[in-house]
């Protein structure tokens, strides 16, 4: 009987990770073919086009690049055009700390504010899934709801928060908190403080997806099995919460690392990431193959955490099933 | 209707039962349950429940679903506080005391097995809450794995096993404490059929072995008559009936007892005359029943006679010796189940009673078929009497 039932756990272990294309029809193969030939044409053509211009030398004509691709000029041409080709814009990037330091600060600020994200983030979304089921809704709609106004206006709205007679300085003059008004705005605080708000419910909503989930007899077998109710949460909420950790993190590191408009809005000239860096050659510089290759290296540098998250997002769909 | 409604509780366990019982006259309960009430907001679950629960039972708390066991269940694993009343263990009020310091250990409908540690340190899990050393705690767990044929299986997720492995993985966990009780919430509600009856006999070899006090929690009363030696039958929060399978089944104490127990004809009626040995009943329809009351009845009171199936006996001739009961129908439908045929006869009074019989030989001389004139007939000791 039960070695029947195992084998059977093992016939569909087969059938699912094993073939996968093996065996289906030709429309199916079709209907695959399509999210396939959508991220060819606008992903990886346009990524390969900024590969080429990381390659390429700055020019005062328009386009701000050269070599270009001239297809009259046959065979030829084109091997005139790979000789014309060369590494010397990541050589300037190794070359010149100043890129160094902002891919450091701007991981650095991604490191800190997911952290500081995972720290008020957990207890909310743990909040949220505890609170009675008909609240929550409401609960998870307030963390969402910030959401429906403009990305920009909301960083204004910190500014005038910040700012020298801002609403915080107001408040912490009227509490006595200090004496005078302190400086907020242009400091890395301002920036935490922005990325902090913007991210929330990028950290809260996996983490909240992962913490309903779980089923509630599971803290009821550790209270049975003589485990007090911290120290559950140590052994069995926190392990089993990890997918929604891992969720959580990547979600909000990946793109903050590449955070153009907070630093830029609230943050002074100390902190300078990634995002401005790329945004002072492309714009003010009209470097473009600089920037190019400034872009290019800070994907290699997002490659392998997306890579984490993909493969996270693969267990979890294969738990799933 | 399935054949196994049909099934008869062994002798054995009737008797040990009843052993059981007057060996226990002077034993203290291992577990009391002291008028405890349970109520949810204004809903009550538990009302006013008194119970005794004895070292060494197999104790089935039977009820269809919302009737309370659970939550009795709950109670006494500390999930749930009594609104009012106490539970004892050991003579010991458990009162406050949260559920990790209770002695108790629960098999969980679900399993509620941790998907993130192995089989072995599923285990193990209490164990090491206990602070036990990690030698002995590996020496535990590999009993235990044996003790459910688990062995092969230790370094496994619960995500690797077929439903009847996890089963036996969440009863390895709640026995590697040594509860003084077991508690079992629906253990086999997920298995099929068969995995269920064979596990059913693994759990009662399991119990004997043991020796702990097992307290399971079913819906299903074939379940509870298979592995119990005392059964409660539990309606709207409260306890119907508690006594051992046989007395459950051969003498209910209420139509709803005797109605949730197996198949049953119930016949409402008159008492017309009666002693304690006889009592003659009209029925509504008209016939006169014979019966041996047990209790004491008063003429013209409205009680039902509860007839089993398998007790009475049909015949296409009229019986030789005239039985105490007879009466004459029709069969309207016959039910063949492989070990036995269940007929439906249309008596002429108008009721339709149930006849079951066992089909003891491969090819009847002359079967009964679909609308023939058949005598039905019983003893007049296969019949219970009841006034509720």
């Amino acid at each position: 009987m039960t070695l029947a039932n195992r084998d059977d756990v093992d016939v569909m272990r087969g059938e699912t990770a094993g073939r996968p294309l093996a065996g289906r029809s030709l429309g199916a193969r079709v209907i695959v073919l399509v999210p396939y030939l959508w991220l060819a044409a606008f992903f990886l053509v346009p990524f390969l086009i900024v590969v080429k211009i990381s390659l390429s030398q700055i020019t005062m004509t328009q386009p701000p690049y050269a070599p270009l691709f001239d297809a009259a000029a046959g065979w030829e041409g084109f091997k005139a055009f790979l000789a014309a080709l060369s590494l010397n814009n990541y050589e300037i990037l190794a070359a010149d700390t100043l890129y160094l330091e902002a891919y450091l600060k701007s991981l650095e600020v991604a490191a800190i504010s997911t952290a500081m994200l995972l720290v008020l983030g957990y207890p909310t979304a743990y909040g949220i899934a505890r609170a009675p089921r008909r609240l929550q809704a409401a609960l998870v709609m307030l963390v969402i709801l910030p959401f429906w106004t403009s990305f920009l206006i909301r960083v204004y709205a910190w500014i005038n928060i910040l700012q020298h007679d801002g609403l915080l300085n107001q408040v912490i003059v009227a509490l006595h908190l200090a004496d005078h008004p302190l400086t907020w705005l242009s400091t890395d605080t301002a920036v935490f403080i922005g990325i902090v708000y913007s991210y929330f419910p990028f950290m809260v909503l996996p983490l909240y997806s992962t913490l309903e989930r779980m089923d509630t007899a599971l803290f009821e077998a550790a209270a049975d099995l003589g485990c007090p109710p911290w120290k559950t949460f140590w052994v069995v909420t926190l392990p089993l919460s990890r997918p929604g950790i891992v969720a959580g993190v990547l979600l909000c590191f990946i793109p903050i690392v590449g955070e153009f408009v907070i630093p830029d809005l609230l943050g002074g000239s100390s902190t300078v990431m990634i995002g401005q860096t790329l945004w002072t050659e492309f714009f003010a510089n009209r470097d473009w193959p600089t920037a190019s290759a400034v872009a290019i290296v800070l994907l290699a540098l997002l490659v392998v955490p997306i890579v984490i998250y993909q493969h996270q997002q693969l267990r979890e769909l294969e738990r799933g099933r | 209707m399935e054949a196994s409604n049909y099934f008869i509780p062994p002798t054995a366990s009737a008797s040990s039962g009843s052993t059981h019982r007057s060996a226990r006259a002077a034993q203290v309960p291992l577990v009391q349950f002291q008028a405890v009430s349970k109520r949810y907001g204004q809903l009550p679950a538990v009302e006013a429940l008194t119970l005794d629960i004895y070292q060494g039972e197999f104790f089935a708390l039977l009820g269809p679903s919302g009737c309370g066991k659970t939550t009795l269940l709950r109670l006494l694993a500390g999930f749930e506080r009594p609104t009012a009343g106490r539970i004892l263990l050991d003579r010991q009020d458990l009162g406050d005391t949260p559920p990790h310091r209770r002695p108790v250990n629960m098999m969980f409908q679900s399993y509620a097995l941790f998907p993130h540690l192995t089989v072995e340190r599923n285990v193990a899990f209490g164990l090491k809450q206990e602070g036990m050393p990690k030698n002995d705690i590996a020496r535990r767990v590999a009993e235990l794995l044996a003790l459910v044929r688990l062995e092969r299986y230790a370094g496994r997720k619960p995500d690797q096993l077929s439903g009847g492995e996890r089963q036996r993985v969440a009863l390895a966990r709640s026995l590697a404490k040594r509860p003084r009780v077991l508690l079992l919430d629906e253990p086999m509600a997920a298995l099929d059929k068969k995995l269920r009856q064979d596990t059913q006999f693994e759990l009662m070899e399991l119990q004997a072995k043991l020796g702990t006090t097992f307290l399971i929690v079913t819906h299903d009363q074939d379940e509870a008559m298979t592995v119990a030696n005392r059964i409660a039958v539990m309606e709207h929060g409260r306890i119907a009936q508690v006594g051992p399978p046989v007395e459950i089944y051969e003498r209910p104490n209420s139509r709803y007892v005797a109605d949730f127990i197996g198949e049953v004809n119930i016949i409402e009626g008159r008492v017309v005359s009666t002693t304690l040995e006889r009592a003659l009943i009209v029925s509504d329809s008209g016939g006169h029943l014979t019966t041996t009351p047990g209790v004491n009845l008063a003429p013209g009171a409205v009680t039902w006679v509860a007839l089993r199936p398998e007790k009475l006996r049909i015949t296409a001739d009229p019986p030789r010796q005239a039985p105490e009961n007879l009466f004459v129908g029709t069969v309207g439908e016959i039910g063949y189940l492989g070990n036995m045929s269940v007929y439906k006869v249309r008596l002429d009074s108008g009721q339709v009673w149930k006849a079951a019989v066992a089909n003891t030989t491969r090819h009847a001389d002359r079967p009964i078929v679909i609308g023939e004139r058949v005598w039905v007939s019983f003893d007049c000791d296969a019949t219970i009497v009841l006034t509720r």
